[in-house]
């Protein structure tokens, strides 16, 4: 609240008139927060999907048959490491050091490329033994939820590349270091979306 | 609030969360200790199944809001609170969608007639 206190002679104001100036993108981050929780809205559905299906074999394979948790730790690994390097680009930024996030931010993708190689090679791996999308309900909400998170990285890589060039071409401007912090609650967000689906489906799916 | 409301829009700059080494580093080696534990739980099995599953699910629980303040720097004061106020509203909507799909649908499945074909102990 205002602390001004008015005089006499100084008009009474109802009303704030004047234009202020608005910093471009001095909103960007929180309309990007409610972006993420609207994507969390989708995960949950898909968890919700999940939740229900998840029983449903029609007679196929059980996740017990199914998934390798030495792979899935291994993926878990690349995700984590990922989010670290992410971290230290963010660092880098803070510092001024454009070589340096563009480094991280290149070890991060690498990170992030190699979990899609690994999610890629299980799902290939599954179709490929038969336990494909079409196998049953319990495939079909899987691969649904598995594969929105993978294609979610995805674009997260193809950001990642795009950032990149930005910084080349116009370094650690104000705009660009605000795009790093989106991509990092993006790429952050992902990694808590992926604890979702190692602990609900992966972990919880063997010991059912 | 500060005691001009208009003194905030005066300076170009964005107000963006500071990050720090440390923030970082206690973040991950948390969430390194969290996962590995519910896999290690889950891979040599030396408790029964349903503790495992309550443990795990609590292990998830507590990771997620690690990486909310150590990754995300989630405060309650970021961004006037207004982040914090979307999450707890998401949060909310997610426990309702979620528990009461599972609910809803569980109360279904039971009602269902068992299929000739398909063992009970098959149907969720």
């Amino acid at each position: 609240m205002s602390a001004k206190t008015i005089t006499a002679d100084e008009a009474v104001q109802f009303y704030d008139l004047d234009e202020h100036a608005h910093p471009e993108g001095h909103s960007t981050m929180l309309g990007f927060w409610i972006y993420l929780m609207s994507d969390c809205l989708i995960f949950a559905i898909l968890f919700a999907c999940y939740a229900v299906l998840g029983g449903s074999y029609a007679a196929g394979p059980a996740p017990k048959d199914l998934f390798d948790l030495k792979l899935i730790a291994l993926n878990t690994a690349m995700l984590l490491f990922s989010s670290i390097t992410y971290g230290f680009a963010v660092l880098q930024m803070q510092q001024g050091r454009v070589k340096g996030v563009q480094l991280w931010l290149a070890v991060t993708g690498l990170f992030g490329l190699a979990f899609l190689g690994i999610e890629l090679y299980e799902f290939h791996h599954l179709i490929e033994i038969g336990a494909g999308p079409q196998r049953s309900a319990f495939l079909s909400s899987f691969f649904t939820l598995v594969g929105t998170h993978g294609l979610h990285v995805t674009f997260g890589i193809v950001w990642l590349v795009t950032l990149m060039v930005q910084l080349s071409k116009h370094g650690l401007i104000a705009a660009n270091k605000r795009r790093v912090m989106c991509l990092s609650m993006f790429w952050h967000f992902l990694d808590v979306v992926w604890i979702g689906v190692f602990t609900f489906v992966y972990l919880m799916g063997v010991l059912r | 609030m500060s005691a001009d409301p208009h003194a905030q829009h005066g300076h170009n700059e964005i107000e963006m969360p500071h990050a720090s080494m440390r923030d970082y580093v206690i973040g991950f080696v948390l969430s390194v200790i969290l996962t590995a534990i519910p896999f290690w739980l889950v891979m040599t099995m030396p408790l029964s199944a349903g503790a495992t599953g309550a443990i795990i699910m609590g292990f998830a629980v507590v990771q997620i809001v690690v990486h909310m303040i150590f990754f995300l720097h989630m405060t309650p004061k970021a961004e006037g609170g207004w982040s914090l106020t979307s999450l707890v509203f998401t949060v909310i909507v997610v426990g309702i969608m979620l528990a009461g799909s599972l609910w809803v649908m569980h109360h279904l499945n039971t009602n269902m007639m068992p299929m000739p074909h398909e063992p009970t102990s098959q149907v969720l």
